[in-house]
């Protein structure tokens, strides 16, 4: 419990002095997660909608695919895309590993199947005669899912919460494709799993702490847009 | 599919940074790294030469397999029986020793193995696995665990049984069960230092000619893969063996620790430590 305490002073200290690796490491997560997160939204909700309102053979499949997709391990998704991506390796040519980018890319495997996979349920959610209603108001098919995404905005801006909340802290990608490079590739979770393994329990709490405190901003952030106009 | 890899190639666009020419990948162990040494060496490296180096701290026995797929570029590593079969393949070249620390044998301060004091590490390995004594192993292929093997096989032991752990998982971690568990292990002297005050298991077993954590340098064949960055990589392994490194090595962790950490070698071999 004294350790927690520590941690806490430490986090605040931290903070309140601008240390700048901290800032850069903050910054860096929020960055990556946030490309990663928004990114998951341009694949994620057209193939959601696309889903949801069409019916193909073998949609069933594909629905379960997009739901066990939203259950993908980050260390799974980590080991394929540092394979891909080696010099050795399908993108190999591209020298994205150990960067950013590589953990954008990653962030996003895992972050799009939960968008899709959620929007998917939101627009379903959306009562069929609703749709039949507006077509035969005389809406064109853009129209009609133009307001079905406007219907369905708040479960969809749960779709972002929870994809941001699945990258921002998720470990074990990011470790892998990002190396956890100090000033390069090293964010909050891989540099509180680094200072754990030094034996820094202080400094690891008060990350997990700065952490927990960006994920609750960015929440905030997010539901005040969600629910501003009602409350 | 084709969004994603219009991203991918804007992304690369962006970054003339990554440029293979500039960068060294550097694959090493996580003890160069915890201990801190790498903080410092890397942006000494970094200002003398204008090259960026990329440090990918993993356990040794990834490090050289990344390296012997042309994953990096230089590797520096402590598993001297492994390196040299990579070094006997052609796949790693130019072994050349760094610096040494040493590993110890902790335990429990009650010892129930009786082995402390032993001047022989092997005997010590004997009498634990004779007693059943709990012994935590990393059990990840590190050059500490590469070690830990090499003493019980030395020692005409199989280590196996409840008493027998394997924590897989990094020195610190591994300290922490030991720890936990009131069990014996064996660790690098740096990474016992640094835990001090999370782990209350004094040293048992030190100083046996066995024990030494020998460090090396290697550069990578340019034929185990395309975008080895030869020139990058010899330059860091010249580097850490100049004496002006060596000099940096020699006090490393004086400050934080009253005692250095390593023990510089550079131009010794390895008959200098049968």
């Amino acid at each position: 419990m004294e350790l927690i305490g520590q941690g806490v002073v430490q986090a605040l200290r931290l903070l309140a002095s601008g240390d700048a690796e901290v800032w850069q490491i903050t910054w860096l997560s929020l960055g990556i997660s946030a490309t990663a997160t928004l990114l998951s939204l341009v694949v994620g909700i057209p193939l959601g909608t696309a889903v949801a309102l069409t019916r193909f053979p073998g949609r069933g499949l594909a629905v379960s695919l997009i739901n066990t997709g939203m259950g993908l391990p980050p260390v799974v998704v980590g080991l394929f895309v540092t394979i891909v991506l080696w010099r050795n390796g399908l993108l190999g040519m591209l020298e994205l590993l150990y960067t950013p980018a590589a953990m954008v890319l990653a962030q996003l495997v895992i972050a799009a199947p939960i968008v899709t996979g959620l929007t998917l349920a939101a627009i379903q959610q959306v009562p069929e005669k609703f749709r039949l209603q507006l077509l035969a108001l005389g809406a064109s098919r853009a129209q009609m899912v133009w307001t079905l995404l406007k219907e369905a905005r708040l479960p969809m801006l749960a779709a972002v919460m929870a994809g941001f909340g699945a990258v921002i802290s998720e470990v074990g990608a990011s470790l892998m494709v990002g190396g956890n490079i100090k000033g390069s590739t090293r964010v909050l979770t891989t540099a509180t799993v680094l200072e754990t393994s030094k034996g820094n329990f202080d400094t690891a709490i008060a990350l997990s702490l700065i952490l927990l405190l960006l994920m609750f901003l960015v929440n905030w952030a997010l539901t005040w847009i969600q629910q501003g106009r009602r409350a | 599919m084709r969004t994603l890899l219009t991203l991918i190639a804007l992304f690369a666009l962006a970054g003339p940074a990554w440029a293979q020419s500039s960068t060294v990948i550097l694959s090493t162990t996580t003890s160069t790294q915890d201990s801190g040494l790498l903080d410092v060496l890397v942006p000494m490296f970094e200002k003398k030469t204008g090259l960026t180096v990329k440090t990918i701290s993993v356990g040794t026995g990834q490090a050289l397999a990344l390296a012997a797929r042309g994953e990096a570029d230089v590797t520096l590593a402590h598993a001297p029986s492994v390196e040299r079969k990579y070094v006997e393949e052609g796949k790693l070249l130019n072994r050349r020793l760094v610096m040494y620390n040493d590993f110890v044998i902790i335990g429990p301060p009650e010892d129930p193995a009786k082995i402390k004091g032993l001047p022989k590490a092997l005997d010590a390995m004997k009498r634990i696995a004779e007693r059943r004594s709990r012994f935590v192993s990393r059990g990840d292929k590190s050059g500490t665990h590469t070690l830990e093997l090499g003493l019980w096989k030395q020692a005409g032991v199989e280590p196996n049984g409840p008493w027998y752990i394997e924590s897989g998982q990094g020195m610190g971690q591994t300290l922490g069960i030991a720890n936990d568990r009131r069990a014996y292990t064996l660790t690098d002297r740096a990474t016992w230092l640094a835990f001090q005050k999370r782990v209350s298991l004094p040293i048992l077993v030190e100083k046996d000619k066995p024990l030494l954590n020998i460090y090396s340098v290697m550069e990578v064949n340019p034929a185990n893969g395309p975008r080895v960055n030869t020139a990058g990589g010899k330059a860091f392994a010249e580097f850490i063996l100049a004496p002006e490194t060596q000099a940096v090595i020699r006090t490393f962790g004086m400050d934080k620790f009253g005692q250095p950490l390593f023990v510089p070698i550079a131009g010794r071999t390895d008959a200098d430590f049968q």
